[in-house]
């Protein structure tokens, strides 16, 4: 590829990102009043989507071969153990981190 | 207060939350960087794209577009699809975002899954601006990426560095915000709602097709269910006011 068109790929690809970025603001603009079941969804997402970004971290994990999941499983329920026990995020996102990458390294 | 040290102190404030999304990304920020630099595509390219993109799956699915035949719409379409989950963002943040002023285009233009996971969960602290509290956790969630895709660039194929399952820390800070949401009884059911509907449409569709769907199905049970979440979530609305 030329550098003109690396260039206009780079362009392509971020014009596909920021039409999803920006689109609902600029249909909502904040002189509009938001449609009450928008406003409501506006609501109810954050903790949805959180949940989806859990699973989409996992997407491509074999529970069925390999390791099971395994690794993935035991630290996750490391993270819920110490979140319960201290509810301290960054203690909590560190021991899972570390847990799983030396379990990687055993069992991955 | 005056403008620099309002600016301050909702930095002081923002950069904690922050820390995980750091190591997150200087980890997958510079494997990116030097994946490009292994196609051919040196640290300027990788700083290039991730200031212009910022946006890390579909940057992963570009370097092979970059070393395949010319095709631009295809890339358009490609990045429209991985990326369409931000609609739901920019839905949740509307109300948040409103009456930031000229930061909000920034605001919107960096809008990455992990800074959304913070600024949709997070409030800012007690007399802590929450624009500038907002603005800082986006700004420096985008120059950790845009920083360590650079590095990873440069170093190239100078250095091997075996972190394997570093990126794990994003999983895991995912994990935490959930953890977090859950302690409200509120969220409960639309945290419910988005597991359950994500891991149908990942079992039924695959890892490689799932979030569409998942969206769809996600917006429809919530749109269903909206008697009942509204309800809870006017009840708890009004608790925090009395």
């Amino acid at each position: 590829m030329s550098t003109v068109q690396v260039i206009i790929m780079i362009l392509a690809l971020a014009a596909g990102v920021m039409v999803t970025r920006f689109v609902p603001f600029v249909l909502f603009p904040e002189n509009r009043q938001v449609p009450k079941t928008v406003e409501y969804l506006g609501s109810v997402l954050p903790p949805a989507v959180i949940a989806l970004l859990v699973v989409y971290c996992l997407r491509n994990v074999d529970f069925l071969h390999g390791s099971f999941g395994l690794p993935e499983i035991l630290s996750i329920l490391a993270i819920c153990g110490l979140h319960t026990w201290k509810r301290n995020s960054l203690l909590s996102i560190a021991g899972g981190t570390i847990l799983y990458m030396i379990l990687l390294h055993f069992i991955g | 207060m005056s403008g620099n040290h309002e600016k301050r102190a909702a930095l002081k404030a923002a950069f904690p939350h922050t820390v995980p999304i750091l190591t997150g990304f200087a980890f997958l920020g510079m494997v990116y960087g030097m994946l490009m630099a292994s196609k051919g595509y040196g640290a300027g390219w990788s700083l290039l794209m991730s200031m212009v993109v910022f946006g890390g799956s579909i940057q992963y699915v570009a370097v092979t577009l970059l070393t395949a035949a010319f095709n631009p719409i295809q890339a358009l379409i490609l990045s429209l699809t991985i990326n369409a989950r931000h609609l739901f963002y920019g839905i949740s943040m509307l109300k948040k975002y409103t009456g930031t002023g000229r930061l909000k285009y920034f605001l919107i233009f960096a809008l990455c899954d992990e800074t959304y996971s913070l600024t949709s969960t997070k409030e800012p602290p007690e007399g802590i601006s929450a624009k500038w509290f907002y603005f800082w956790i986006t700004f420096l969630d985008y120059s950790y990426w845009v920083i360590a895709s650079f590095a990873g660039g440069l170093l190239g194929g100078l250095i091997r560095i075996d972190l394997e399952g570093l990126d794990f820390v994003l999983t895991a800070l995912f994990v935490v915000l959930f953890l977090e949401q859950w302690r409200e009884k509120e969220n409960r059911l639309p945290a419910a709602i988005g597991l359950l509907c994500s891991v149908i449409s990942l079992v039924v569709f695959g890892a490689d097709n799932f979030i569409i769907p998942a969206m769809i199905l996600l917006a429809v049970s919530l749109l269903c269910g909206k008697s009942r979440l509204s309800k809870q979530y006017h009840s708890q609305k009004a608790g925090e006011e009395k």
